[in-house]
């Protein structure tokens, strides 16, 4: 029954089937907001509202002819995808919202489990860097080293800002300060700074406008991705997809009181709470033009970096006070 | 590390097809390299072999975005040959239609300029808004792109009144979206901080290489055709010379957003002024013998065709010079120096139309494995010394 069960947990609900849908919806919503803010419609023609659009070029990707470049480490080059695919997955795992208990600490919502997404959601800008730097060609090393570049600036800032609500809570367990900011409501307020800063370094780690420099069609071609095609191009995707999903939850969980109110209710607070930080992000996009790496870098270290570290202060600040 | 990147012929920042070849040493540009010849279509020599009224058509087709630029280059050198006017209404609809060209060439520019930065949504509200003019003009002359309303001695349809509420409606509305682009182009933080700074070129480079349009206007050189040289109707409009002194991508942009409301304005006013009267006159099959150079202010920038005439109803001699070709020499000039990620911006900014400036013949040398440029006169000179020894087989005699 425990096999079973951990077989549903991991490939039904809340594992891949589960996150691949979701994830698609989120991509169709970004998509959505996307378009109506440029006065366009989006996606309508698959499924009610177009709903099935992201769906539609996942399938039609995967059954796209697959080319593995001649010069390109082979072995690398195809285990990238599924590798990163997994690794999101697995931090998708740890978001507290379906399995866990506040008194009893379990496999998925442990002490240090902030620490452990922080660092999943590195990984992939490093399977990025991998996949570019394996396709050799001249369009994915420039992107990869882009990428690698830009890690640089946003790194510091995105786990300066995360970190001092946990610090604020006293905890380095998700749960636990989803929790504390239930109980009290109004300390989420001091780290609304933090939010924003998060926010951008987030857009950042995703890789979109303004920050789409790794793969900016114009200047590099696909960038990173030049070279991929057909199936692993569309794991490529919906990694992306589903690391924007475990973001947004990260986000909520430490940011936005995270999701209380039991199985049911718990999953529309992440759902409603996840779209809108979506949706902030795709208002971001909509809003900005595209920056240049040394740009992103200076940026980075010149506002985004103190504010984090401004936050921090905050944070300290206020512990001393209350305590 | 320097790697040589190539940009081109195929690449998803240019529409036509070209070669360019940049070093790069990180993300720097160290060198830069332009390659033509990819979309040459033979029409000069194939407008040897055509009528006037044949060649309107042709010439009109060398551009799909200035289409109506070089059909009355084309045609203003044909009425000077065939020394003939166009009656006034005729002319007033002829550039009211040039300024309409204008106005969708440049709401396009200001899109892809937009997409080149990444700023999708810029590029998406631009296009939008050319769609009210692309309509207007489908409306005046039945098409979108090749409007065919130039005839030699004037124009082949007229207007009437529904139209020109029409058109001053639309300029109303297309007015107001700009001065709002005006302020997005200027104010819009992560958009001024991605164009200003990149592609710079000093007044002195802009003269010096012979920059024209939009590009030399930006490096704050008062240089427009219609008021150096005013032809057509341009000595009657009142309009002024946008310029700026940014000398960057920038400055392309605002100069380009300014004609825009300049040629709001000229629109109003040729409208409103509209003389009555025929709209074309009877034109003669044949043109005199005797050559012509006709210059036009193409949205691009300065647009020249050289029409020899000798005395039949065919011309025996096109050249075409287009404004892109003018602005390559200034385009390495700015991309020396500059990021990887300004490239698109850069060359997008002199608003390239390859199609418009393919219309020389150049080689590439493949066979040693280091491509290289030969000149047609290198190429001559070469002949010359490979048969200069070789004895002649035959005694052949040229009957002259």
């Amino acid at each position: 029954m425990a096999v079973i069960r951990t077989l549903l947990y991991l490939l039904v609900y809340p594992g891949l089937l589960f996150l691949f849908v979701y994830s698609t919806f989120c991509e169709w919503f970004d998509r959505k907001v996307y378009a109506r803010l440029q006065n366009r419609m989006g996606p309508t023609h698959t499924g009610k509202w177009g709903l099935l659009q992201p769906v539609a070029d996942f399938i039609k990707l995967m059954s796209k002819e697959d080319i593995v470049p001649d010069l390109a480490d082979k072995r690398l080059f195809n285990a990238l995808p599924v590798f990163g695919l997994a690794i999101v997955s697995a931090a998708a795992m740890l978001l507290p919202v379906w399995n866990f208990d506040l008194a009893v600490p379990g496999p998925t919502s442990f002490a240090g489990d902030i620490i452990v997404v922080l660092y999943m959601l590195s990984l992939p800008t490093l399977i990025f860097f991998l996949a570019g730097w394996a396709s050799t060609s001249f369009f994915s090393t420039i992107g990869a080293t882009r990428v690698l570049t830009m890690l640089f600036g946003y790194e510091v800032p995105l786990f300066l800002s995360v970190l001092s609500p946990a610090l604020l809570a006293g905890s380095w367990r998700l749960a636990e300060i989803a929790h504390f900011y239930q109980q009290k409501p109004l300390l989420i307020l001091p780290n609304l700074l933090g939010f924003v800063v998060a926010l951008i370094a987030v857009q950042a780690k995703l890789e979109r406008t303004p920050f789409d420099i790794p793969h900016a069609e114009t200047e590099v071609v696909g960038g990173t991705f030049t070279e991929y095609s057909g199936k692993k191009l569309a794991f490529f995707r919906l990694m992306t997809d589903i690391e924007m999903v475990v973001s947004a939850g990260l986000l909520a969980a430490v940011f936005l009181a995270g999701f209380p109110g039991g199985a049911l209710l718990g999953f529309a607070n992440f759902v409603v709470k996840t779209l809108f930080i979506i949706f902030l992000l795709s208002l971001m996009r909509a809003l900005t033009s595209r920056i240049r790496v040394d740009q992103v870098v200076s940026f980075a270290w010149k506002y985004l970096a103190p504010l984090a570290v401004l936050q921090l202060l905050i944070v300290i600040l206020i512990k001393g006070f209350l305590s | 590390m320097k790697v040589q990147i190539p940009i081109g012929p195929q690449h998803p920042a240019l529409k036509e097809p070209i070669s360019l070849r940049m070093t790069v040493d990180g993300e720097v540009i160290t060198d830069a390299d332009l390659r033509l010849g990819y979309n040459h279509r033979g029409v000069e020599k194939l407008a040897e072999e055509k009528t006037f009224i044949q060649n309107i058509y042709l010439t009109e087709r060398i551009c799909g975005i200035c289409s109506h630029s070089h059909a009355t280059t084309f045609v203003q050198g044909t009425e000077r040959l065939m020394e003939i006017e166009a009656p006034k209404r005729g002319q007033y609809i002829r550039y009211l239609v040039s300024e309409l060209e204008r106005i969708h060439s440049h709401l396009l520019w200001l899109g892809v300029a937009g997409h080149e930065a990444g700023f999708d949504s810029f590029f998406m509200y631009t296009w939008r808004d050319r769609e009210i003019v692309m309509d207007l003009l489908e409306m005046i002359s039945g098409n979108r792109v090749h409007y065919a309303i130039n005839t030699v001695g004037g124009v082949r349809r007229d207007l009437d009144d529904t139209q020109i509420t029409k058109i001053l409606e639309g300029m109303v509305t297309l007015r107001k979206r700009s001065e709002y682009y005006l302020m997005i182009g200027a104010n819009e933080p992560t958009f001024t901080a991605r164009l200003a700074n990149v592609g710079y070129l000093s007044k002195e480079d802009a003269i010096a290489l012979c920059a024209v349009g939009p590009t030399s206007r930006a490096s704050d050189v008062t240089r427009d055709v219609r008021k150096d040289d005013p032809y057509g109707v341009y000595a009657e409009v009142p309009f002024e010379v946008c310029t700026s002194d940014l000398c960057d991508v920038l400055g392309r942009t605002v100069v380009r957003i300014k004609e825009l409301l300049q040629s709001y304005n000229m629109i109003e006013f040729l409208l409103k002024n509209l003389p009555p009267g025929p709209v074309n006159v009877r034109a003669p099959r044949r043109a005199k013998p005797g050559e012509v150079v006709s210059l036009y202010e193409a949205p691009r920038g300065e647009n020249i065709h050289y029409i020899k005439s000798n005395g039949t109803d065919k011309p025996e001699r096109l050249k075409v010079r287009a404004p892109t070709l003018a602005n390559y020499a200034a385009t390495i000039k700015m991309l020396k120096k500059g990021f990887i990620a300004d490239i698109p911006l850069i060359f997008a900014a002199i608003d390239p139309c390859i199609c418009c400036a393919e219309r020389t013949v150049e080689l590439v040398d493949t066979r040693s494995g280091e491509e290289r440029i030969v000149r047609f006169s290198d190429l001559r000179r070469a002949a010359e010394v490979r048969y200069k020894n070789v004895t002649r087989k035959g005694n052949a005699v040229w009957p002259l």
